[in-house]
Parts: C-alpha cells; structure tokens; sequence
C-alpha cells in the first residue's frame, strides 16, 4: 500500500539523516504543534521557540516538512511575535522560500525563513507558523456506497521534524465531533473530547520522526475547484462586477453502486459523506446577485446580507458525492468605491484574491482584473508570488480593448483570501468616449436619413425617367392648383346660393345684386387663373391621364356656374317682379336639380384626382 | 411617398399628411415596443431561457454555426444523435432561423457587444414579432389603407396564438417564418397593386428566406396560385397579376431548390405542382389576351376554336404523364404531413409518429377562443369589409382566411396560420367601423356645433375615399335627410372658407350615417371589446404561454415552489458520465440531452427514422432482460425516464407509454397493443396486464416507488399502482431528481459467466435465447 511504503521511506530517511552533519546551533527550545483536521483542510499551527546555543549569528531559519506533505503545501506563513508579555499582538511576517539544502534527501522539503535580525548567541525568538495543507486527509476506504459513512485518514510524525535538536515537543490534532476509527497509540497519547494529543516529548535529536495514523470520520464537505475563474471588471461608472466560473468536485471517497433518491430523501437520511450547499461569503453591499449554469439560472440559492457581509448559500443542482462534479458560474456587483482608491496620481483596486467561498480549495484560480478601456502603467501588488501576464478584452463598444491583468496560482486555500492591489492610470474623458460615440453614431445615422431623403440621388440628371419624374411632379403641382381653384369656385358658388337665402328672408334686391357682382368679378378671376394651367396640362405628354379629367372638370364647372347664374338671375327677377314664393320655387325647380347633379359630378371628380 | 411631395409645404393639408405620418411611425414604433415586451414575461417571471424541445434543438445549432461558421454548418453531420446512424443537419434542417441568429450574434459581436448565443436566440422571437406587426401594417395598408394597417399591426403584436410559439426564449422556426410568411404577402399584393418588377424580385427572396425558415413555406407557394387562378376566374387579369406571380415562379422556385433541404422537391413533390400548373394557365391567359388585342373578333373566335381543340389533346396527355410519375411514388408524392392536411384521419391510421404529437391534433373549439379570442367575432365582419369593394387584394386576403381556417382546423399547430389572417381581417374590420362611426358622430356634432375632433380625422381622412363607394350606394336614401344637414354644413364653410374642410365635410356628408347614441354606444362597446382582448392577451402571456416547461413552478401556501427536475438530471449527465456515453429515452428528451447534457442519444425530436424509434419503443416495452438487450446492442449506457407520479406531473412516460407500444407495434409486431390494455382500458393498477406491469417503462418508472409512501400511489393515474415490490435485475439506478421527475437508470454490465454453470447451461440458453433474441433485436 500507498501509506505504508511512505512509511517505510521515512523511516529510511530517519536513518539517513540521523547520520548526516549538524546544520547549525540553533535548538528550539519549545516546539507546540496544532493540527485541525474539522475541514478537507489540514491546518497546522506551530509556535516555536528558537534559541541560539552556537556561537555563530544565525540569519537564517530552516523549515522543514516530509515531501508528501510539503507537495500538499498550500499555504505558509511565517511570523515573529515582537514585544514582550501579554501585548504581544504585533505579528510580522517573514519571507519563506523554498531551499535546497544540501545534505538533506529528496523525501523531505525545505524552506528557509530569513529572520528580521540575525540571531546571536544565546538569543531567542519565537515563531509562528500556519502551514496549510491540502489532499492529506485521504480517504479510506477510497470507494464508499451511499449508506456508509466518510472515513478519512491522517498521517503525521508525533515528533517534529526539525534539523534542530528539539528539547520540548507536543503535538494536539483537533478533529471533527464524529466518530474516531483508529489512532496509533504511543506513550502519552492522549484523546479528550475531539481532541487527540500527543506528548510531550522531551530531548528530540534532529530529524527524529514517528509516524502516527489518525482514522476518523470527517462530515466536511470535501468540495475542490478545480478550475475556477474569477473575472473582475472595473467600470468607472461606479461598480466592480465580479463572475466567478467554478468547476467543483467532491474530492471526498467515490461513490460505488446506486444513488438512490429514496434513501437520501427518507429518514434517517443516508449519503452523509454528500454536501449540498456551499457558502460563499461576500463582501458587503454586493448587488444583483446572479447563480447559474450553462443551461440557465438556478433557483436553490439563499441570502442573507447585514452592514458586515453578505451570506450567499448556494445549492448545486444535485447533491454531490464523491467523484461527482459539477459546474456554475456566481456573479455580483460590487460599489466601486470600497474598492477603488487614488494614491499618487495613479488608482488602485484593492480586492481580495480567492473565492469567497468558505473552505473551498481551488486547484487552479485564474483571476482576471478587466480594467476599463485606456488605463496605463498597470502593475500588480500580491502578498505571496503569483504568475502574471496580461490580455486585452473587447467588451461592450470597445475600440482599443481593455486591458486584463491575469494572475494565476495553483492550490489555493482560504487562507490567500488576502487583498491584492492593481494600481493603473486612468482619465475620465476615456469615460465618456463610449456614450460620445454612441452619440455621434446616432447623429450620424440621422443625418444620413435627412441627407437621404432630401437630396436627388439619380444617377442621370438627363436620363428619360428622371425628366419624366420632374415633369409629373410639376403636373401634380399644377392639378393641386387646379384643384385649389376649383375649391374656391365652388365656395363663391356657396356664397351666391347664401346671397340668395338672404334675399328670400330680407327680399333685399340690392345687396344681392351687388353680391352678383361682385362674386361675377371674382369667378372671372378665377377662370382667368385657370387658362395657363390648363394649357400646361394639356401641353404636356404625361399628363395624358389626368388633363381630360381636368378639361371635363373645368368645363362642368362652367355649367354649373352658368346654371348658377341662370338661376341667380331668375330668382331676382321673380322677387324684382315679386312673384309668389312658390311660384320662384317652380321655376327653379329644374335648375336646382341640375345644379345638384352637376354638383355632385364636380365631387366625384375631384375625389378622382385626389386619388390620382 | 408621394403624398407628401405633392402639396406646397405650409399648407394645413400638407402639414395635415405630415403630423399623419409622423403619427403613424410613432404608432407603429409603439406597436413594436409591444409586441417585444408583452413576449418577455417569460423572461420575467421566469429566466431567459430556451423554451421546450424544438428550440434546444435550434439553439445547439446555432451554437454550432457560430462556434464553427457556415460551411462547416453546411457539411456538419451530427454524430451525437440518432446512434449509431447520425444525421446529417446541414441538409435536413431549414436554416432560416440559424441563419438569422447567427447573423445577428455576428454582427452584435463584431460591434464588440458581448451577447451570448443563447441570449440572441432567446430574444430572435420577440424581436421578430415586432417585425411581423410591421409587416402585418404594410400588407394590411396595401389591401384597405393605413388606419386598417394600424388596427391589424396592433392586433398582431399581441394575439395569444402567435405569441405562444413566440414569446422570448421560444426559438423556433415558426418565430422568424410568420414574419417571413406575411412579408411575403405583402410584396405580392405590393407588386399587385403597382405591377413593379422590383417588388417582384423582392418577393421572390422573401419567399426564399420563408423557404429558408420553416416547412410551412407551402401554404404560400398553394396559396397564391390559387389567388391567381381566382383571379383569372373572375376575369381580373391583368399585367400586374402575371408580373407578380410569374418571377416569383421562376425565380422563387430556383432560390427554394438552393436550400439543401428543399432541393429537388421544390420540382418533385405534389406540394409545389399547383403553382406549375398556374404557371402555364397564366401564360396561356396572358397569350390569349394578346392575340384578342391582335385580332379581329372574328378572326379571335377561329383562333379560340382551333386553339382549344387541338390544346385539349396536348394537355390530356401532359396530364396523364404527370399523373402517371405521381402516382408511381408511393404516398403519390405527398409528404405525410401534407397528406394528414388534406384528410384528416389519414394521420392516425397510417403514421402514429405524427398523430401522436399534440400539436398535431385537430383543435378544440375553446382553443380557437384562447388563441385568437374577440377577433374569431370581428373576422365576418372583416371578410364583409373586404367584398366592398372587391379588390385583387382584398379576395387574397379572403381567399388567405378562408384557406388558414380550414388548415387550423386540422392541425392546432395551424393556428399560428390563421392569426395573421384573423389579425388582418378583424383589423379592417375595426377600422371601418371606427371610421363609419366616428364619421357619423363627426357629422352629428358638426351639425350642432363647430368644433371638429382632429385626432379622430386622421383615421377618417386616408380612409374615407376608398369607402366612398359602398357609402355612395346608401346615398340616394338619404337625399332626403341631407338638406338639412348641408345647410348648416355651409354656415362652417363660410368660415373656414379656405379649402380643406370643404371635402371633409363632403365625405362626411356621403358617408353612412348612423344615429348618434347608436354610434357613440357602439364605438364604447368596440372599445370595450378591445380592452377585452388586450386583458385576454396580456394573460395569455403572462400565465398561459410563458412557462418555458423545463422549469415548472407551482403555487402553494409557502411560496412559489419550483420544479427544476430536468436540469437537474442533465446537469448531472452533463457532468458525471462520460462524454460518449449513449442515453436512450423516448424521443421527446432526444433533443434537450443532446443540447443540455451533450450526450449521445438514440433518437429524438426529428423524427425521421420510424423504425429507430420503433426500436426504442420496443425496448421500453419489453420486459426487462429483452430490453437490455435491445439497449447493450444499440451501446447505450443510460435509460432517461421521466415520471411524474409522486408529484403529479401528467405529461410523463407511463402517460405516453401507449405511443410507444403503438409505434414499437407498427414495426415489430410481436408488441401488441392489446396486451397492454384491460378491456381496452389503459390502467396500471392491480387489474393492469401482467405484460403492462413487466414492460420496462413501467419497472423504471415506478422502481422503489411504493417505499416513499407505503402503498404506491400514483398522483397522475390517481390510483395505487399494481406491481409495488420489485427488483431490477439488468438496470441499476444512478440518480434521480429531487422530485423524482427525471430518474437515470444504467445497464449493468453483463455477469461473468461461471464456468461450470455456463457448460452447465450452454445448450439451454445459448440455443433458445440466441435465437429468439435475434428475432426479437434487429440490432444484433
């Protein structure tokens, strides 16, 4: 098996290097070991006490981890704690590097840890290191069924590998508040509550080792990213839109045989080694927030937002056991200005690295800071090292592209959830060249449309149809005239027929003949009017269909203003004569008829040019 | 537009045209804004999301088309479904609608606007309705004037059939083809009524992008021939009738064979033979009207005499030729869909594939009220509009309701033919009754007073010299009751003594009039009926047509509760089996699981290979062992049933189980229907056949059912169900969704045979089961 020839290798190597020389005089005087294994993380804690025995100054401090556990590496920082007593808050952190030492053998990875001061003799110093790790907790057995329970397992020495005598060692591992399958049992092992301790041992040489095996059950949700890409856009109109694509995995032991609904439905629920939700904490004031997938939203998401943060409890599609994966896509807003700030004349995005998922482990993260179109002298700020390159992105009108930061880091762990700063320039009249061109597009747009329809875009100015075109418009014109003047025609009729009423209701002759008159004058103006068009339209070849109609038109007119005279005239004879009402009636009678007819002619064919 | 040249600027009519069409743009502009958003409650109470089966379909395609560009679309042949035959999609699927998406995604993103695919083919229907209104307005303008055209574009954006296959997230054909079908309409009635041989080329490309778009283009390529006979019948031929139908003939026939799945049926098949036939009937028409010009009559009716006589000989003889070649083909060259179009029952007797497909059905009568509502009244009253005057556009549109009725009422799915034509109709309808009584209310009031109401004279105005004719008629009867009436009508004119109101009142005073109560009561009852329809409309989009049925949700006391079952199962495809994996399920999903879990699948919604299908149906009506071995020969690794028995979802497989026996049935006829039915009743209960409670579909379906309540009680069939404990021997359960909706089962891989056990048995087994699953397995 797997664990066991590791085992067999350590044990090999203890050997090996119990021989090897003295690295130096450093002793560590007091080494306290806390592992929490409550999540798919195993989170280690130590507080070391560094005492310097030799005579040289030591600058240098050597860290060391068994290679299976040092390639499971996701996360170290160590610090110092300055101050004395009680009040010693102030934690510092020193740069770790990875080292190759040599003389140590390749089963056993070392950083070095370079001290804020050089170490003199007899000096002490007291560190503290958080180490995260990732994929130690295996699952055993590898392949579960849905009924059974989730068992992991834990390796780790009980005695801390150090190349440093170690004069006091101890070591507590916190494990989850579930059932304990097995531990190896040494001398002073101890098992409080959830709590399994081992030492303290006293006097340790260097590179001293003993395995230990803790077996228990883990009720975490073994949820791993295995790609996650989170995209985080800059607009200077006052948000940060962060979309976060995950593709999570349950790292946890597979699932073997059925999944059956009814059992993880009924009661007692089985498929405990299964999460369903995840919790994503968000900053505060995150806005329109989105949950889906490929194939559309998903509904089974929860809320929960006060003035400190934003609780997103998100539910994948299907509970997830072991082996199974899935993938959706979280986005939201964010105000820009809690996280945008000016320093130096330049603008800087302070915004923070992982998911804000809660114990998620990313195995690749991609962030990707999309800052607006026309920023310049981009750098980054990390507090640990990541790969960087830059892309450009065309979103939304763009004509330059934006500019992309890209960072990338492998095994990620909440514990890099650390703010990362993008400084770049920007001015605000890039802000407003996209509504600027917007604008002028539209303008540009309408002023086509008006130049469109108002200029003369045939070809031939000579050509037949063009002339044609012209001449038929100067018809239409002229019919309209002809028409206008008709209109007119038939109002001076009106006004003689109301001449006429008032005759038989006043029977005064004088004004009506004066009305005679001077609607006579008027309608000779107007047929004086008439002559030159209708030449026109006879003239002309392309008024063939309408001129008849005209000339018809004109002449019925004629009738009807004759008809209309005649019968003026008959009615003011008969009052000069002062004939009976009815008797004026009966002499007109014949004429009002026609008139009517003639009339309603003139209308039809009016209506019939109109169409035209 | 030549009416506003016309008129010297400044004049109040000129300005009168003016404010008109700016007021019609606005309208029409308004008309679209509504007919987008009514479509997008989907999106609203929903998600924006593609909708149904159909669209999965069409919206994987496009996303294929965009991903790989047009001539790998051309040549793609798909490989992920119809296992292990493949289909070739680049010439089997109408691409007007891809196209179109595409188009429109392309261009969006080389503007550098970040649309997704899917959010494109999510909003080509709503915007393409808009486009329909438009459409419907300029054909509905061309046939009874523009207030008619407003009424018709309004009535159109929002009439509950066409809004069910078009609401936002509904990405089928037919959301581009109504457009496609109307504008098609229009330039020919445009080129009817102006003889232009540029409209005419126009529309024999709009006709193209309808072939492009949707297997419905043969409404149009009978109707229009019909048309043209019609009006050849009724001696209304004229120049402008052969120029718009004889290049779309030619021309449109030449475009149709281009689209790779028209091809050569645009010359073989029955559908597209009534337009040849008119073809020639037009030219002989055309040439006999040239040769009366030419000859004397005389000499005309030698002519005709010796023509006819020895035309009679050459055209039986064609005919029979060409009877002949039909009738050699074995359906007589008609598809089976046009077929069940012509006869009814032909369908159900001979192709179950198609009769079991609901849309397929004939309609009910309360569908006609939910789908067109009020207008199903106001149509009569259109048609009536239409005969006064008689025009060559206004008999299409006759001739167009007519036919879209008879064909919806065949097909529920035709329906979406008939709604433009109701729309059309009903929209002439209104505005000539708003004309004639606002007409007659105008009448009235300007005899009493002078004040005019302009607002309402637009309408009358650009309408009221073409009712002229059927006023003219009632004129002499009211001779009389006008001397009145013209007096006072004068007293106006003295004052405006201008020029314009002079014909308004003419027109008025020619119009029919009506009393005024009546009138008034009347226009408030029309506008009655309309809100009536709006508010009809607005809730059939909103409650009826925009749950895309991939999501359900239902109301209860605690909230609204979602349904989400199917994405679920296909995000767990998607995601947790391999990705060449074979999923068979009945050919309703066949579509979704290729777009939404990217897996493989026997058959789907294209039904195209009956005995595939009849494969699958076999299996799922088979017993368990037979089944297993339908499905291991045919690679498949999943079984996808859908069951909505313990939360009542009543479109389920059990409820479609029959179809399946039915269409396994026609091809292997071991599968009898009869076995599956107690006294011809179909019921899974205790009394249900033993061959009913071993079929596959019912041990998937109802596996560890009656554990979840104890007695197995089926809230779809409203009964407890016959069979409650049993074991699956050749399946094994994977997953099945939260409400148990969607359940996945795998085939377990075949046992390791025990050497002694198989020597033991191997002259039993390998002899009886060889045999009788070669005959039962086509696949072996």
């Amino acid at each position: 098996m797997k664990h066991s020839s590791v085992d067999l290798l350590l044990l090999l190597l203890t050997i090996a290097v119990l021989t090897s020389p003295v690295y130096s005089d450093l002793v560590l005087s007091k080494v306290e070991r806390r592992i929490d294994v409550t999540s798919q993380i195993a989170r280690v804690t130590k507080t070391l006490k560094v005492v310097n025995s030799g005579s040289e100054s030591v600058s240098e401090f050597i860290l060391t981890f068994p290679k299976f556990l040092g390639n499971n590496l996701a996360y170290l920082s160590v610090s110092h704690s300055e101050g004395k007593g009680k009040s010693k808050r102030s934690l510092v952190k020193l740069s770790v590097k990875a080292a190759n030492l040599k003389g140590v053998p390749d089963s056993i990875s070392v950083y070095s840890v370079a001290l804020p001061k050089a170490l003199t003799k007899g000096d002490t110093l007291t560190l503290e290191v958080v180490a995260a790790f990732t994929n130690v907790l295996q699952p055993f057995p590898e392949k579960i069924s849905q009924r059974d329970i989730h068992l992991v397992m834990l390796q780790e020495s009980a005695q801390y590998l150090s190349p440093y005598a170690v004069e006091s060692q101890s070591l507590s591992i916190k494990l989850p508040n579930a059932r304990i399958e097995s531990y190896t049992n040494l001398d002073g092992t101890k098992l409080q509550g959830t709590e399994l301790k081992y030492g303290p041992y006293k006097n340790l040489p260097q590179y001293s080792y003993s395995p230990i095996v803790v077996h228990f059950e883990s009720k975490a949700a073994f949820a791993v990213a295995e790609k996650l890409v989170r995209e985080i856009e800059v607009s200077h109109w006052g948000n940060v839109q962060v979309t976060e694509h995950y593709n999570i995995v349950h790292r946890g032991a597979q699932l073997k045989g059925e999944f059956s609904r009814l059992d993880f439905q009924g009661r007692p629920p089985s498929g405990v080694s299964a999460f369903r939700h995840l919790l994503a904490r968000l900053p505060p004031r995150a806005h329109s927030i989105y949950y889906r997938d490929d194939i559309g939203n998903i509904s089974t998401s929860q809320m929960q937002s006060d003035s400190k943060k934003t609780e997103l409890l998100i539910e994948p599609r299907f509970p997830l056991f072991g082996g199974w994966r899935t993938f959706f896509t979280i986005g939201y807003g964010l105000p820009l200005r809690d996280f945008l700030f000016a320093s130096e004349g330049k603008r800087f995005l302070n915004i923070s690295f992982g998911s804000p998922m809660i114990d998620l482990v990313t195995e690749k993260l991609i962030v990707q800071v999309v800052l607006p179109e026309g920023s310049k002298d981009i750098s980054v700020t990390t507090p640990f090292a990541v790969k960087q390159s830059q892309e450009i992105k065309y979103s939304h009108l763009d004509i330059a592209g934006r500019p992309v930061v890209v960072l990338e880091k492998n095994n990620v762990v909440p514990d890099h959830n650390q703010y990362i700063q993008v400084y770049y320039k920007f001015s605000n009249i890039n802000l407003l060249s996209e509504p600027l061109m917007l604008i002028s597009g539209f303008f540009v747009l309408f002023i086509t449309c008006i130049i469109y329809t108002r200029a003369d875009f045939s070809i031939s100015k000579s050509s037949a149809i063009y002339l044609a075109k012209l001449h038929w418009d100067e018809v239409l014109a002229t019919v309209q005239e002809v028409q206008n003047i008709i209109h007119k025609c038939l109002a001076t009729h009106d006004k003689l027929e109301s001449s006429l009423r008032d005759l038989s209701r006043t029977g005064d002759i004088q004004t009506c003949k004066a009305a005679r008159k001077s609607t006579d004058s008027l309608l000779k103006d107007l047929s004086k009017e008439l002559k030159p068009l209708l030449t026109f339209l006879q003239s002309s070849s392309s008024a063939s269909q309408i001129s008849p109609k005209v000339e018809e038109l004109i002449t019925k007119e004629k009738e009807l203003q004759e008809k209309l005279m005649a019968k003026h005239t008959t009615v003011v004879e008969g009052y000069e004569k002062k004939s009976s009402g009815r008797d004026i009636e009966n002499r007109i009678a014949s004429q009002q008829q026609k008139i009517i007819a003639l009339r309603q002619e003139i209308e039809d064919l009016l209506e019939f040019i109109d169409e035209i | 537009m030549a009416a506003l040249e016309s008129p010297p600027p400044g004049t109040p009519s000129a300005m009168r045209h003016a404010f008109g069409n700016v007021l019609s743009v606005l309208i029409l502009v308004l008309i679209g804004v509504l007919a987008f958003s009514i479509r997008l409650f989907s999106v609203i109470k929903y998600e924006s999301v593609i909708h149904e089966f159909d669209p999965y379909f069409n919206y994987r395609v496009t996303q294929f088309l965009s991903k790989n560009g047009i001539y790998e679309f051309w040549n793609w042949f798909d490989d992920r479904t119809w296992y292990p035959l493949g289909r070739v999609i680049g010439g089997t699927v109408y691409p007007g609608l891809t196209l179109t998406a595409g188009t429109i995604w392309w261009v969006v993103n080389s503007l550098n606007i970040p649309l997704s695919v899917e959010t494109v083919c999510v909003f080509t229907a709503p915007v393409f309705s808009a486009f329909a209104s438009w459409a419907t307005y300029f054909l509905t303008k061309e046939v009874k004037g523009s207030g008619a055209g407003l009424a018709a574009a309004a009535l159109l954006a929002m009439v509950p059939s066409y809004i069910s296959r078009s609401v936002a997230g509904s990405y089928d054909n037919e959301a581009v083809a109504i457009f496609a079908l109307i504008f098609t309409f229009y330039l020919y009635i445009k080129t009817l009524n102006t003889g232009s041989l540029f409209y005419a080329t126009l529309n024999a490309i709009a006709y193209f992008y309808m072939v492009c778009s949707w297997g419905g283009y043969t409404f149009i390529i009978n109707l229009i021939p019909m048309h043209v006979l019609l009006c050849i019948v009724t001696g209304r031929y004229s120049p402008r009738l052969y120029i718009a139908y004889a290049p779309l003939v030619v021309l449109g026939t030449l475009l149709a064979a281009l689209v790779p799945v028209v091809g050569f049926n645009a010359v073989l098949t029955s559908e597209h033979f009534a337009s040849f036939l008119v073809f020639i009937i037009i030219h002989v028409v055309a040439l006999v009207y040239y040769i009366k010009g030419l000859l004397s009559p005389k000499m005309f009716k030698v002519a005709v005499t010796l023509v006819v006589s020895v035309g009679l000989v050459v055209c039986v003889i064609a005919v029979g030729i060409l009877v002949a070649l039909v009738a050699s083909s074995p359906t007589g060259g008609w598809s089976g869909r046009s077929l069940s179009l012509l006869d009814p029952t032909y369908a159900s007797k001979y192709i179950p594939i198609i009769a079991s497909v609901s849309e397929h059905q004939p309609p009910t009568w309360p569908s006609y009220f939910m789908d067109i509502n009020v207008l199903a009244f106001l149509v009569p009253a259109g048609i009536i509009a239409c005969f006064s005057p008689l025009s060559d556009a206004s008999s299409f549109v006759v001739l167009y309701i007519v036919m879209s009725v008879y064909f919806s009422g065949v097909m529920v799915r035709l329906m979406l033919v008939l709604a433009p034509a109701a729309c059309i109709m009903s929209g002439i309808a209104l505005s000539q009754a708003f004309d004639v009584f606002t007409a007659s209310i105008k009448y009235h009031l300007s005899g009493s007073s002078n004040s005019t109401n302009d607002a309402e004279d637009n309408n009358s105005t650009n309408n009221a010299p073409k009712d002229d004719a059927s006023a003219s008629k009632a004129d002499k009867s009211e001779e009389t009751a006008k001397e009145r009436p013209s007096k006072k009508g004068k007293k106006k004119e003295r004052e405006h003594v201008v020029d314009k109101p002079s014909v308004k009142s003419k027109t008025v005073k020619k119009a029919l009039v009506l009393p005024l109560e009546a009138s008034i009561v009347a226009l408030l009852l029309l506008i009655m009926l309309g809100a009536f329809y709006v508010i009809h409309c607005v809730w059939a989009a909103a409650e009826a047509y925009s749950a895309p049925s991939i999501v359900l949700t239902s109301q209860s006391r605690d909230g609204l509760h979602v349904f989400d079952d199917f994405r679920e199962s296909y995000a767990w495809l998607s995601h947790n089996t391999d990705v060449d994996d074979k999923v068979a399920s009945w050919w309703d999903y066949g579509y979704q699981t290729t777009a939404m879990a990217n897996r493989t699948v026997i058959v789907d919604n294209n039904t195209w290979n009956n005995t595939h299908i009849a494969t699958v149906g076999t299996a799922m009506s088979s017993p368990e062992k037979a089944a297993w071995e339908i499905f291991n020969s045919l690679d498949v690794k999943y079984v996808l049933v859908v069951f909505g028995g313990l939360i009542g979802y009543p479109s389920d497989d059990i409820n479609k189980f029959l179809w399946m026996v039915r269409i396994g049935g026609g091809v292997f006829p071991h599968i009898k229907e009869a076995d599956y039915l107690r006294d011809g009743q179909y019921r899974i209960d205790s009394e249900a056949t033993p061959t009913m409670l071993n079929s596959l579909m019912y041990k998937l379906s109802y596996y560890r059912f009656v554990e979840t309540d104890g007695k197995g009680f089926d809230r779809v069939r409203r009964t407890e169900i016959g069979k409650k404990h049993f074991k699956l021997t050749h399946f094994e359960e994977v997953f099945t969704s939260h409400h148990w909706m969607v359940r996945l089962y795998k085939l377990k891989p075949q046992k390791n045979r025990i050497r002694g056990k198989a020597k033991k048995l191997k002259s039993k087994t390998s002899s009886g089961s060889s045999s009788k699953s070669a005959k039962k397995n086509p696949w072996i």
